[in-house]
């Protein structure tokens, strides 16, 4: 599947919840390596629109593909090699009752990938951890800890594309930096798409190249990240939003 | 580095050191709560007595001895004898090893058919959960001495079917503490990211939804015990349990209900084993509430 | 004059490792003025809101001086504690909807604290509520007030909590992260109420949060706070020639609109772990 142009396409996409819709006809498109955004606030339909690629939001209708595969309407098999989610709560997303090993090494079990030892430990220093961390439990990790250890866990099948909702908005300032500059650097060394679901309109400048600003369920702006910059918005919406998060 | 300083390492080095740690962790929460630890002591004992009857017993359990009937606690009789001349001393001891049985099976039968019942309910929801749910209720509507009194009666009378009757009586109400688990379990965040890499249900059920509910399966289980004995006793009271000659507490005390007011040492001393271990089993269940909670997880 | 001084102030919980000072020898003063105190998670922000309150539940400890409107606040007693919580020193919550009574309509809830505090005839309770909902630029202040929490948004919530704690006009607001479970384009709208309505009523302001340029905007002087001590404070105005370097850290740390570094820098935590 290496040389598609495009990571991820969404062409007039629809998605419900419990028979209510949620997101009204979403089309955009993530070239390959490039890191994205969908930035709005709550209730927009931003992070919906992650889980209905993920295949975690099983109602939509329209086209989903990614890296030339169509969408699914439940987390595949297949899609889990190339695709992968790093979750906003750091505390939700690590199964309370297992060691950072016993989480790393699940992907590899389920897929049944041999040198599970090896390369648990590469993972660890990929994210930054030190070896010492890998028999903890969850609760004897901080905030940032737990985050490089769902970062890492989503890095073990090898993805070509990860899908961040909120990565950093559960964690303090400092740690927010820590965490930012571990997601840029591991996209620049192993070519990842990112297409991050945030709020917050400075890390979209920091980590993105482009951004889709999501507003009551509908794209209402696809704009350049270089955007911020200046403010250069045309949807007054996005230009409210721009307004509210501190820009000039 | 003493063994102390291995399990309380806060960077183990391995699997093994890590649950070990986590394990004796646990075991320290427990000891701090005095309560807890009569509790594990009463079933430890209980455990002893059971495994070693034959050293401790003075006498044989079914042993007659028609020329001392009924005798009142004494050096040589320290519960007294029965009806028929035996001692009650010995009666009891050996009585712990069919409560243990009784208490030990059922656990093994019912906490692990309800836990799996419940958590298939609750994760996979919709007619799965209702269709489950609905026997669930079924059973949990009727009142559960009566229901394993009827199993009992049309199993028949018997230590193996009473076991049945209260495993199928006990199972309903784990089934549903699974299933409430299982829906705040569900849709958190590490069940969807298990997801998305492609693990099966049965995989996620097993592996990551069933380790979390067990804790208050343990818990609950435990703190029944208590019922369990005395609904076993109940049916054995009633002659739908053990037969005779079989030590069982609850056919002993229904064989001492003729002599209750003369001779009260017959029905009084089960009366106090049964008495004894179920609060044993009460004051265990609610300190491993405490050190098991997952809600208090992480706060130490 | 100064509303509020603290003295040394101390709270302590107890570990497995011994007792943890999570707020360690901490003093300020406070006019009628508005105090902004930042830190990150653990750094023991919400527990020196907690303890203005005498709010710290054992087995948790607290010790020091804190005086009140002249009155020293440690030596009344809980009687005397409880009536000046919300009458005269009232405090905001992180999350509206955590705060609310979800059975009680959101009117009578006002109602409600403004009983506990002062005895008002029916329909004089009433206007009371009805203006101070309008005072919180609630629209529409009959009809929201026959409303149950989970019917109105989290801004609309945080404005009822506002207006729940300001009704008994107290002298001192303790805001805690009033805005951080809300959206970006309301956060300003509410901060920017609860500013008006300190000025307006001529009191005191502790806004406890984690975002520094938030807390410069609204408030006059800014207490920094690192490991239960104070790390720094200054004037909001001067806050860009903050000298100590955690607090320097925490400014360079956070992304910037027009963002041109390729790296953030990030804090060396063991540089100050011990100061």
């Amino acid at each position: 599947m290496g040389g598609h142009m495009t990571a991820i396409s969404l062409n007039h996409v629809d998605i419900a919840y419990d028979g209510q819709r949620v997101v009204h006809d979403a089309s955009f498109e993530v070239a390959t390596g490039e890191s994205f955004a969908l930035v709005g606030e709550s209730g927009s339909g931003k992070s919906t629109v992650l889980k209905a690629i993920a295949g975690l939001a099983p109602e939509w209708s329209g086209r989903i593909e990614v890296l030339g595969q169509p969408g699914s309407h439940r987390p595949d098999r297949t899609l889990a090699r190339h695709c992968q989610m790093v979750f906003q709560d750091p505390y939700g997303s690590l199964h309370p009752r297992k060691t950072v090993d016993a989480v790393l090494s699940e992907p590899l079990a389920i897929h049944r990938i041999g040198g599970q030892d090896a390369r648990v430990e590469q993972a660890l220093a990929d994210v930054g951890l030190d070896r010492r961390f890998r028999f903890r439990y969850p609760h004897q990790l901080s905030g940032g800890q737990r985050q490089r250890v769902a970062i890492a866990r989503a890095l073990m099948l090898e993805p070509q594309v990860m899908l961040l909702d909120e990565p950093t908005s559960a964690l303090d300032v400092s740690v927010q930096a820590e965490i930012l500059n571990l997601l840029k650097r591991l996209r620049r060394e192993r070519g990842l798409t990112y297409l991050m679901v945030t709020h917050n309109l400075p890390v979209v400048s920091f980590l993105c190249e482009r951004m889709a600003v999501m507003n009551k369920g509908r794209i209402v702006e696809i704009a350049p990240a270089t955007a911020l910059h200046d403010g250069a918005f045309r949807d007054p919406y996005t230009q409210k939003l721009y307004a509210a998060s501190g820009g000039a | 580095m003493t063994v102390q300083a291995w399990l309380l390492d806060d960077s183990p080095k391995s699997r093994g050191q890590a649950a070990a740690g986590r394990a004796y962790r646990v075991t320290l929460d427990l000891l701090r709560n005095p309560l807890a630890v009569l509790g594990a002591l009463i079933i430890l004992g209980l455990i002893l007595t059971a495994i070693f009857a034959p050293w401790i017993a003075p006498e044989s359990p079914v042993g007659q001895d028609l020329s001392n009937r009924l005798l009142p606690p004494s050096a040589e009789h320290w519960m007294g004898t029965d009806e028929l001349g035996r001692d009650i001393f010995s009666r009891v001891v050996y009585g712990a090893r069919i409560t243990l049985l009784i208490v030990g099976l059922v656990a093994v039968i019912s906490a692990p058919l309800g836990l799996l019942i419940g958590a298939v309910s609750g994760y996979f929801g919709g007619w799965t959960d209702r269709v489950l749910m609905g026997i669930t209720d079924v059973f949990l509507s009727m009142p559960k001495l009566i229901l394993a009194l009827a199993f009992a009666a049309a199993l028949g009378p018997g230590i193996e079917n009473a076991i049945i009757a209260i495993a199928i009586t006990t199972w309903p109400a784990y089934a549903r503490i699974a299933r409430a688990e299982t829906l705040t379990i569900r849709n958190s965040e590490f069940v969807a990211a298990t997801r998305l890499l492609g693990a099966s249900h049965t995989r996620l059920i097993a592996r990551h939804i069933l380790p979390l509910c067990t804790s208050s399966m343990i818990i609950r289980v435990t703190l029944d015990m208590a019922g369990i004995i005395l609904t076993a006793a109940g049916l054995g009271f009633l002659g739908l349990g053990a037969q005779p000659p079989l030590p069982e507490w609850g056919a002993m005390i229904s064989r001492g209900r003729s002599f209750i007011l003369d001779q009260w040492w017959v029905a009084t001393m089960p009366g106090f084993a049964i008495i004894i271990v179920s609060l044993g089993f009460c004051f265990l269940g609610d300190g491993l509430r405490d050190v098991l909670d997952p809600k208090s997880e992480g706060k130490s | 004059m100064t509303l509020l001084s603290v003295e040394n102030l101390a709270v302590s919980f107890p570990t497995s490792r011994g007792r943890v000072n999570v707020v360690d020898g901490l003093s300020f003063e406070l006019g009628r003025e508005r105090l902004g105190i930042v830190g990150e998670s653990g750094s023991g922000k919400s527990m020196t809101g907690r303890a203005i309150l005498r709010l710290i539940r054992p087995p948790g400890r607290m010790t020091g001086r804190l005086s009140f409107e002249g009155r020293d606040l440690t030596s009344l007693g809980e009687r005397d504690m409880r009536a000046l919580r919300g009458a005269r020193i009232s405090m905001i919550m992180q999350d509206p909807r955590y705060s609310l009574n979800p059975v009680m309509t959101v009117g009578t809830q006002i109602e409600e604290a403004l009983w506990v505090h002062e005895r008002l005839p029916r329909r004089d309770m009433r206007a009371r509520v009805r203006d101070m909902l309008e005072a919180v630029r609630i629209d529409d202040p009959d009809r929201v007030a026959r409303l149950y929490p989970h019917e109105v948004s989290g801004g609309m919530g945080q404005r009822v909590m506002i207006a729940m704690m300001l009704i008994p006009r107290p002298s001192l607001l303790i805001a805690d992260e009033p805005t951080s479970a809300l959206d970006v384009s309301v956060q300003g709208d509410v901060l920017r109420l609860i500013d008006d309505l300190v000025r307006d009523h001529g009191m005191g302001l502790i806004l406890i949060s984690h975002d520094l340029p938030l807390v410069a905007r609204y408030c006059d002087r800014i207490l920094v706070m690192n490991a239960g001590r104070m790390v720094e404070t200054c004037n909001a105005g001067d806050l860009h020639a903050a000298s100590h370097p955690y607090t320097r850290g925490l400014l360079a740390a956070v992304p910037r609109m027009h963002e041109t570094r390729d790296e953030l820098p990030v804090m060396d935590r063991s540089a100050w772990a011990g100061t």
